[in-house]
């Protein structure tokens, strides 16, 4: 473990003072994935800011019928929040979907999205990694790449961004409320994370002296016609080698809106927008949803281990989209896949 | 990194108070912020009943409850559990007499090696308290955090049972 000074947000306007008065500082709030990577020195901060008692802990209404979520709750509140397992279900299963109960106690929702990859090359200081040390190549391009992208990578990098939250709440259009010190600012969730280009260090447009404060979902939930689901080498405590997020409105047979994500293909959760417009209109089956699939992975590349997944991806979009029309969602605790 | 900063990360950071009530008691203990909460109980209060297995948060042998729910201690850092109440393994019996889920662990013979057993006993009594598992498919899924090499899944879940029952689903 690296040694580093340790202070504490006194409220947001102070966290935001601290982080932008000293660039190498990092705010601290479950620390499930900052102290592991300390651990590793991948990330050396010579200062954390401690904002894990800021009062950004509440879940609430919205005028418009969605819902605002503190960035500090824990993903476990949130997970099991009435008014998200009722309206956003989907949330909810791609959640519990995720590391433990543990660590899902401890992580916190602004956390969540700003995790780093699990790239193997990222974690290990020996190796050459463009994300963790800008120009040092790309280990993983030509190494054991079973974990890595197929959709949107670069000649710099390849990594995925392990999050199975992130993946349902970009099917659900959520956005993420940030305060820096010219003020607040809302970010689409889908616009939050970028892909790796020439500049992989970059995770997401989250500006250095900028706090997420909290998630906002909009009122349209899908709670009828969703699934999350999640393939993975263990049936638990593992992160997604494919995962599908599936959101669908039907009327009368036919899918009136279509939303599709996919997790652990790319450096951000990738909605394909020309998938979602081949499913709108179209009868809620087989052949649309083999379509759609066909779409999303049109441009996908394998690195040689990881080719198994645009199969793998193919036909879980296919089985996720048929679990929603069906409305049999994937549960998260009987491991069955129907 | 400016000089003002540059001076502060090289200063040798100063040790920090942090106030935890352990098992029932009181302790103030004089730290660095980098000690986590694992490395605090087990070396400064000789608390070595909570198990470190891959100090990354992926096996759960360093599950202890804070404030009632279970948590990885080696993810934790103590100073930011300043003024929360911690339960260990050490803490769950009462006045000599095991918890349930201590019991059902020897009446199923829940362990091999053993080194597992303090995380499984605390996270299956954070599980109880939640009480959001009630099939065995709940119990082993909100269970995974806690893995055991010596593989005794089955009798864990059994003796998890008999505890649940023994409760009647209270912690
Ligand atoms: C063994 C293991 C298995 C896991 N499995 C999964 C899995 O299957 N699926 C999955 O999705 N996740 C998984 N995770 C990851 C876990 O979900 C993340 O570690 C967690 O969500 C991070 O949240 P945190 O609050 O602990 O973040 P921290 O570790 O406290 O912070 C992470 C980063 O976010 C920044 N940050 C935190 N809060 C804010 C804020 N409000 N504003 C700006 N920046 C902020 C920090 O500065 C830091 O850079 C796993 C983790 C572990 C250790
Ligand atoms: S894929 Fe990205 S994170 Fe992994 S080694 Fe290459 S540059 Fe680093
Ligand atoms: S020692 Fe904490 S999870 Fe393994
Ligand atoms: S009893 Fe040996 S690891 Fe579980």
């Amino acid at each position: 473990m690296i040694k580093f000074q340790y202070d504490r947000a006194a409220d947001v306007t102070d966290a935001v003072r601290q982080i932008a008065a000293d660039p190498e500082a990092r705010f601290i709030a479950g620390g499930t994935n900052l102290i592991d990577l300390m651990k590793y020195q991948v990330e050396r901060p010579p200062r954390l800011i401690d904002i894990s008692r800021l009062p950004l802990t509440s879940v609430e209404e919205t005028p418009g019928g969605g819902l605002r979520i503190g960035a500090l709750v824990p993903n476990t509140d949130l997970a099991y929040h009435p008014l998200v397992e009722q309206r956003y279900p989907i949330l909810s299963s791609a959640i519990m979907s995720g590391a433990s109960q543990q660590l899902r106690n401890m992580a916190s929702t602004g956390g969540n999205l700003v995790q780093r990859t699990r790239c193997f090359y990222f974690y290990d200081v020996t190796m050459a990694c463009n994300k963790r040390q800008p120009g040092s190549g790309c280990a993983a391009i030509k190494g054991i790449n079973r974990i890595n992208a197929i959709l949107g990578t670069s000649e710099s990098c390849i990594a995925t961004h392990p999050s199975d939250m992130c993946v349902a709440l970009a099917v659900l259009d959520a956005k993420v409320h940030v305060t820096g010190l010219s003020g607040s600012r809302e970010i689409a969730v889908v616009d939050f994370h970028r892909l790796p280009g020439d500049t992989p260090q970059i995770d997401n447009n989250l500006r250095r002296d900028e706090i997420i404060t909290a998630i906002e979902l909009p009122a349209q939930g899908f709670a009828a016609n969703h699934s999350y689901l999640k393939i993975r080498d263990r049936l638990s405590y593992a992160f997604a080698l494919v995962s599908v997020a599936a959101a669908l409105e039907l009327e009368s047979g036919r899918i009136k809106t279509g939303r599709l994500a996919l997790g652990g293909v790319a450096h951000k959760p990738w909605r394909s927008v020309e998938a979602e417009a081949a499913l709108r209109g179209q009868a809620a089956g087989p052949e649309t949803f083999a379509r759609a699939a066909e779409i999303v992975l049109r441009d996908a590349k394998g690195f040689g281990h990881n080719d198994f997944k645009i199969d793998l991806a193919r036909r879980a979009i296919v089985r996720t989209l048929t679990q929603a029309a069906n409305a049999t969602p994937q549960s998260q605790a009987d491991k069955r896949i129907r | 990194m400016s000089d003002v900063s540059r001076s502060a990360a090289m200063a040798a950071p100063a040790t920090i108070n942090v106030t935890l009530e352990v098992n029932g008691r009181s302790c103030t203990l004089t730290i660095a912020p980098w000690t986590t909460l694992l490395d605090a109980l087990r070396d400064r209060l000789g608390l070595t009943g909570t198990k470190k297995g891959c100090d990354q948060g992926q096996c759960g042998a360093c599950t202890v409850l804070v404030d009632g729910r279970r948590i990885n201690s080696c993810l934790t850092l103590a100073v930011m559990k300043d003024g929360a109440k911690v339960t260990t393994i050490e803490g769950l019996e009462t006045d000599g007499t095991l918890h349930p889920l201590q019991q059902a662990f020897i009446d199923h013979d829940a362990f091999q090696c053993g080194y597992c057993t303090p995380g499984q006993i605390c996270s299956a009594a954070g599980l109880i308290a939640e009480g959001k598992a009630k099939t065995p498919d709940q119990i082993r899924e909100l269970m995974s955090g806690n893995i055991c090499r010596c593989g005794a899944y089955p009798n864990i879940l059994a003796a998890i049972q008999q505890a649940m029952t023994a409760m009647g689903g209270k912690s």
